[in-house]
């Protein structure tokens, strides 16, 4: 415990279990990007996974939606300390696109439009964990969320969860993203509270 | 852990809290920190706020803007006093930093609150030859966070205030939001590839550089940072 705040009260408490260290409740869904929105005309979005050993996977915006659905409901911690509960989306899992994958690789580097990357290991992408999604609450994903589609790693702090995702790119070895250069933690774990490197 | 030393009143709703932090490393302009407030039940609450000063040894202040329903803006506004000491992390955050060595000309493009970094990025300015451009974007005139000093800003600091709802009679342009001619009229051509940061809440940060980029502007050379509307 730090040391005590004269008369700081703080709002009643929660005592959530469902709230990782340091982090509080928000019922809106704020915004947080490093540069302007990208606009993507769905006719020219793509979707790709290329693997270390130089295959590369690709989806048209018509393939994508012709894959099979899912609607996972998850909780959303932010690094900037928000978290949301109880979010709806709609979206393909990342074990529908890894189907046909092939690979040896350990590690995965989430690329953007509009040049956004971030880092994480393989087998946090796999096994229900994570998904390329479309919508939100029922309706098709704003760009500002990161709309047409973004990635959605609902265990790490969200910005593991690419906005405008282009692709993902299968790697022997471990590259950090943007953030992930810039300061923050390389894995990003909300419950062991990683926000910055060192944590 | 941080001590405060000072406390300025900006506004009716915003003051600046200068605190001496032992240990303080330095920072760039337009980093920021993490605030940690502890109650005595050991219950605690964390907020970023940006930094407002220059480098300046271990010296850092913050302008924090009372959010009405907020968790920690009001006890910063309301209830500390000089010599309170609270726990204060950083600096925080390697992008939304400007540089003083690099050369190109800068933008700053501020809502509200969102001048509270771009005004670190001005104090740094220092003797550089790096001109300077702010747009600054406020609701009226009762809202302008340093006034005095931002009237002193001039060799190479070019200041516009583009006010949202109500504008001096003197203001030459009608209350508003932030448009197109704005950018034009008062910030640099795209063709001079200025080093662009805007900072505010996330409506202005979305429309502001939306209407960067349409004018020309290099995605890749505009810097965002968006204050939520529960960033309290």
């Amino acid at each position: 415990m730090g040391i005590i705040s004269r008369a700081f009260q703080g709002r009643p408490r929660d005592h959530d279990e469902n709230l990782p260290p340091g982090q509080y409740l928000v019922h809106d869904f704020p915004v947080l990007s490093a540069g302007p929105t990208p606009r993507v005309p769905l006719d020219r979005w793509e979707f790709a996974i290329d693997t270390a050993e130089g295959q590369v996977h690709r989806w048209s915006w018509e393939e994508f939606l012709a894959l099979p659905q899912e609607t996972p409901t998850v909780d959303l911690h932010c690094v900037t300390k928000w978290s949301k509960f109880g979010t709806e989306w709609k979206g393909v899992s990342l074990d529908v696109l890894m189907e046909d994958v092939e690979s040896a690789a350990e590690y995965a580097l989430a690329y953007s439009y509009g040049g956004y990357t971030t880092n994480l290991p393989l087998e946090d992408l796999l096994d229900g964990k994570a998904w390329i999604v479309y919508e939100f609450d029922g309706e098709e994903l704003a760009p500002a969320h990161g709309g047409p589609a973004r990635l959605l790693v609902p265990h790490l702090y969200l910005w593991k969860s690419a906005k405008w995702i282009k692709g993902i790119r299968l790697l022997n070895e471990d590259w950090p993203g943007f953030w992930e250069t810039a300061g923050y933690h390389n894995y990003g774990d909300p419950w062991r509270e990683q926000r910055y490197q060192g944590d | 852990m941080a001590t405060v030393t000072e406390i300025r009143q900006e506004t009716p709703t915003a003051r600046t809290l200068v605190f001496d932090v032992p240990g303080w490393p330095g920072h760039l302009p337009g980093q920021h920190v993490d605030v940690k407030l502890t109650a005595d039940d050991g219950y605690s609450a964390q907020r970023s706020y940006s930094i407002a000063n220059g480098d300046d040894g271990e010296r850092v202040e913050l302008t924090v803007q009372q959010v009405g329903d907020g968790e920690v803006s009001p006890y910063l506004t309301e209830v500390l006093e000089v010599g309170d000491q609270i726990e204060l992390r950083g600096p925080v955050g390697g992008w939304f930093v400007w540089r003083p060595h690099s050369s190109p000309p800068v933008l700053l493009i501020g809502g509200g609150s969102g001048i509270v970094p771009l005004m670190a990025m001005i104090r740094s300015r220092g003797k550089s030859d790096t001109p300077f451009r702010l747009l600054y974007s406020l609701r009226d005139p009762g809202q302008l966070f340093y006034a005095r000093e931002l009237e002193k800003v001039t060799a190479g600091v070019e200041v516009a205030y583009l006010y949202t709802r109500t504008a001096p009679p003197d203001a030459g342009r009608a209350a508003g939001r932030i448009r197109a001619a704005d950018l034009v009229a008062y910030g640099w051509p795209p063709e001079t590839s200025p080093d662009v940061f805007v900072c505010g809440p996330t409506g202005f940060v979305e429309a502001a550089a939306d209407l960067l980029t349409e004018l020309g502007h290099d995605p890749a050379k505009i810097k965002t940072e968006r204050f939520g509307p529960t960033g309290g």
